[in-house]
């Protein structure tokens, strides 16, 4: 399996690039790890990203390569790479770009610590490693300093909602006690309701929202899901049909749109900051 | 014993199953509740949790279950008599899959309208229902003025494949997000949290019924063969298009009130046929009456064995049916 060393192409001079690194040629799939190749330095060696990379603005030049269902595989050969970071589960995909002799690093949604592992597991394949350190490092502080403030704080029970039908309560959708969410939330001074419940998403029933009784309701979108502001008011309505549970009794029904908070990147802490402004307002003026 | 007397045992008897699993199911459920305090009017609503878990999760979610079980079951009767063919469900004919249809698109254009209290997914099946109701009929009559049961058959399951491949096709281009939803809208939901969808779909529901009611007879003879049961006097068409229509609008609003649960519009008719006989007019009170039961007990189950976890219904029905589907293949007649 010989590793080809693409030929650098006119475009690659204008700008710098680590001259020892055989990574010349980066396509991503994962928006995540898009915005941590660009935060640690890998940008100008990025030729190709995935269908739902929006961060940050440089990528929209860049060809689209498809996503987790629907990889365009001609596409990324075309574009030459020397690494393509995929889903851990597209083990097709991998199979085809090993055969031709690219790359692969294989991407895994977990947990927020899966983030700066992550991303140091890039600095080291893109030999940005001492740049991808500093990011991290900075992510695992700003975090602990989140932490630190809200740690005598009471914590508010809290849904985290990140999916339902539009204008009903119906095919809810919310963290459960594991994953990148959860972690979030966590940080930001808050209770998961559904913390023993040991998957990242679940489909809440009415019933089971009623019982356990949230005191803060957090509604959290990525930007190009997020509803139009004249929307907002009759989604907030929705909400009262359930007027029993604090979060609405209270009018701590939250719409928090970002991507920061839905994409577990390199800004995470902001994220987590944006959540915590919302529990914990007196803390973060 | 007349047709009347048997006709009354017939709908006591089921009507009395009917009943209890009705009053029984919505004081169950995966959180145990206070029932002194849930009918304590003194309480404000917005107030007394116990309340809303009994007012607005169960009894609704109860009550969409005894309708979409009533409407699937009878179906099922009516569409295996205008077929005459004991494998015929209430999806043969591609309505389930127009209203999937509908309902695929507005969750993935994240549609937001409501309409009386309905929300986008529900009116969007609807709406796919009679698209698909529309297209199979005018492909049946295409051909010649009456109504041939061949063609339909055929004309339904082309619509069928068609309307699957649309959504498959909407579904790539979806996000991963919003083919988790559509794939778990398509296993089945009762939880509708509202009278709402019910009220919105009791006109259907009491035309569909009504016509079911004048049915029975029809439906009798037909099962004679369409040539016979002319000969005895019946208008062959207008009776297969009265059954077309009226099974199909009813499976159009099971649908929409809680997706596509399967098995239940095949294996209430042949259940109440082994009890009561062949005789439409027992066999279709009973069906509704036990559909209804059955629907509501799988729902039961399938929101409490698992606890947290909800399970869809459609997937405790087909584990139900399957295996009554395969002893009833298997059995001696």
């Amino acid at each position: 399996m010989a590793l080809r060393v693409a030929a650098p192409a006119a475009s690659d001079f204008q700008i710098t690039k680590s001259p020892n690194s055989q990574i010349q040629r980066i396509v991503s799939l994962v928006p995540s790890a898009t915005e941590m190749l660009y935060a640690i330095g890998a940008g100008p060696r990025m030729v190709g990203v995935g269908s739902y990379d929006s961060y940050p603005p440089e990528v929209k030049t860049l060809p689209r390569v498809g996503a987790l269902i629907d990889p365009n595989v001609e596409l990324i050969l075309s574009l030459k790479p020397n690494l393509v970071v995929i889903y851990g589960s597209q083990a097709d995909l991998k199979q085809q770009l090993t055969r031709a002799g690219i790359g692969v690093f294989e991407y895994r949604h977990a947990g927020l610590a899966d983030v700066t592992e992550t991303i140091r597991a890039l600095g080291r394949r893109t030999e940005t490693i001492e740049r991808a350190e500093a990011i991290a490092t900075g992510i695992e502080r700003g975090l602990a300093d989140i932490r630190q403030k809200v740690k005598d704080r009471p914590r508010p029970r809290t849904l985290l909602v990140f999916g339902r039908e539009r204008l009903s309560l119906r095919g809810l959708y919310a963290s459960g006690g594991i994953g990148f969410l959860n972690d979030m939330l966590q940080a930001a001074g808050g209770t998961n309701v559904f913390a023993d419940v040991e998957v990242q998403a679940v489909q809440a029933s009415t019933e089971q929202v009623l019982a356990r009784r949230p005191d803060v309701v957090l509604e959290t979108r990525a930007l190009n899901s997020a509803w139009p502001s004249g929307d907002r008011e009759a989604e907030l309505n929705v909400w009262n049909a359930l007027g029993s549970i604090p979060a609405v009794r209270n009018k701590r029904v939250l719409f928090l749109f970002d991507d920061r908070i839905v994409i577990p990147g390199p800004r995470v802490v902001e994220g987590t900051m944006v959540m915590a402004r919302a529990l914990h307002p007196e803390v973060f003026k | 014993m007349t047709v009347q007397a048997r006709f009354i045992r017939t709908v006591l008897g089921f009507g009395a199953l009917t009943v209890v699993t009705l009053l029984v199911t919505p004081l169950v459920g995966p959180t145990s509740i206070d029932l002194r305090r849930a009918f304590d009017f003194s309480i404000p609503f917005a107030d007394n949790v116990d309340a809303q878990i009994f007012f607005v999760a169960r009894l609704p979610r109860t009550l969409a279950g005894a309708c979409v079980g009533a409407l699937f079951a009878s179906a099922g009767v009516v569409f295996q008599g205008l077929l005459r063919n004991p494998l015929a469900t209430p999806f043969t004919l591609g309505v389930s899959t127009g209203a999937a249809l509908g309902a695929v698109l507005a969750i993935t254009f994240d549609v937001s309208l409501a309409f009386l209290g309905i929300s986008a997914v529900p009116l969007a099946a609807f709406a796919g229902s009679l698209m698909a109701v529309a297209i199979v009929y005018a492909l049946a009559q295409a051909r010649h003025r009456g109504l041939s049961t061949t063609v339909l058959l055929l004309a339904g399951v082309t619509m069928n494949a068609f309307f699957s491949a649309m959504i498959l096709f909407v579904q790539y281009f979806a996000s991963f997000a919003d083919t988790y939803r559509t794939l778990r809208w398509l296993m089945g939901d009762l939880d509708v949290a509202s009278y709402q969808p019910i009220l919105a779909a009791l006109p259907t529901m009491i035309a569909a019924f009504a016509v079911f009611a004048w049915l029975a007879r029809p439906l009798n003879l037909l099962a004679l063969g369409p040539d016979s049961a002319e000969s005895r006097g019946l208008d062959v068409a207008k009776a297969q298009r009265a059954a077309f229509f009226s099974a199909s609008l009813a499976t159009g609003a099971a649908v929409s009130i809680g997706g596509p649960i399967g098995f239940v519009g095949i294996i209430i008719p042949h259940l109440v046929r082994l009890l009561v006989g062949p005789d439409h007019r027992l066999v279709l009170p009973a069906s509704a009456l036990f559909g209804a039961a059955f629907l509501v007990a799988c729902d039961l189950v399938a929101r409490t064995i698992l606890a947290p976890v909800e399970l869809p219904v459609g997937i405790i029905t087909a584990l139900i049916g399957g295996p009554f589907f395969l002893w009833l293949l298997i059995r001696k007649p």
